[in-house]
């Protein structure tokens, strides 16, 4: 494991803000292995911004940028993601 | 809960800092935080090599061995991250862009940096020549550690520090400005820290 590694739970927030809803039960398929996991349990790395990785073969699932007012997101890496409304 | 969106990097302007060395929004550090927007590659090196390719005559490639055999150069510059933190004086060594490109001829205007664990970034060519650039692996008179971006990163100190790319292990000339992992995602194209370029439409 990595040291600089984080779980989903370091975004939780930030993704609670943006849908709304409750986002770490939320359950993400990766584009990249087809894995299905939990948000709370993907690999989050901090750089400029947030990185969802998947905890199996490392694919970027999600971009996450915050900055003031403004939040970009990239899920090209996230196949599908299954959110209980 | 703490704050939802993170203001970045809480510190404190150096009293002593000349205000012509930190840049607008931007705090002084002594320490040396580490950003990664993946986990830290551990790349033998005996099997790294730092290529340029895209728009060049011919594919261009360096071991490890031969990169190390070529004129370094040691700097000292001040460094610029956009979750605002700076931190003066640093002290590289490094082989200058200039070295690597000289001799090839290209008609490219950008470039793209790309690394172990698929992270890029996007430059002006004009950015990397003309001594403003390096492939650095000394850090403070010892190698560059893994955690901040050994064997090799990227340092490209006049620009936030996401363009200085960890584990660089080459350079893709271009035609067109491409953005890169974080530009494509919010990020400024280009980065200036004293025209405070941080996000899409600064
Ligand atoms: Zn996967």
């Amino acid at each position: 494991m990595d040291a600089l590694m984080l779980d989903g739970n370091a975004v939780a927030g930030l993704l609670q803000e943006v849908f709304t809803v409750e986002m770490t039960t939320a359950i993400g398929t990766c584009g990249g292995c087809g894995a299905t996991d939990a948000v709370g349990a993907v690999h989050v790395y901090r750089g400029a911004g947030f990185v969802l990785r998947c905890p199996h073969c490392d694919t970027a699932l999600m971009k996450v940028v915050a900055a003031e007012g403004r939040v970009w997101m990239d899920c090209s890496g996230l196949r599908t993601l299954e959110v209980s409304v | 809960m703490p704050p939802i969106i993170s203001r970045g990097f809480k510190g404190r302007r150096r009293d002593d800092a000349p205000p012509d060395r930190v840049p607008p929004g931007q705090y002084v550090t002594n320490d040396f935080p580490v950003l990664s927007a993946g986990p830290t590659p551990h790349t033998p090196l005996d099997q790294w090599d730092f290529a340029i390719v895209g728009e060049v005559d011919e594919l261009h490639r360096w071991t490890w061995e031969e990169l190390r055999a070529l004129p370094s150069e040691s700097v000292t510059v001040d460094i610029h991250c956009v979750t605002k933190w700076s931190k003066l004086d640093t002290a590289w060594e490094g082989v200058s862009i200039d070295t690597l490109l000289d001799g090839i001829e290209t008609s490219a205007e950008y470039a793209v940096a790309f690394c172990d664990g698929g992270y890029t970034t996007n430059l002006p060519l004009e950015d990397l020549t003309g001594g403003k650039a390096w492939v650095s692996f000394g850090y403070g008179g010892e190698p560059l550690e893994p955690e901040h971006g050994g064997p090799a990163r990227l340092l490209v100190p006049h620009l936030y520090f996401w363009k200085s790319a960890k584990w660089v292990r080459g350079l893709r000339l271009t035609t067109a400005d491409e953005p890169g992992f974080w530009e494509q995602n919010g990020y400024h194209l280009y980065g200036d820290p004293w025209r405070e370029q941080r996000y899409w439409g600064d």
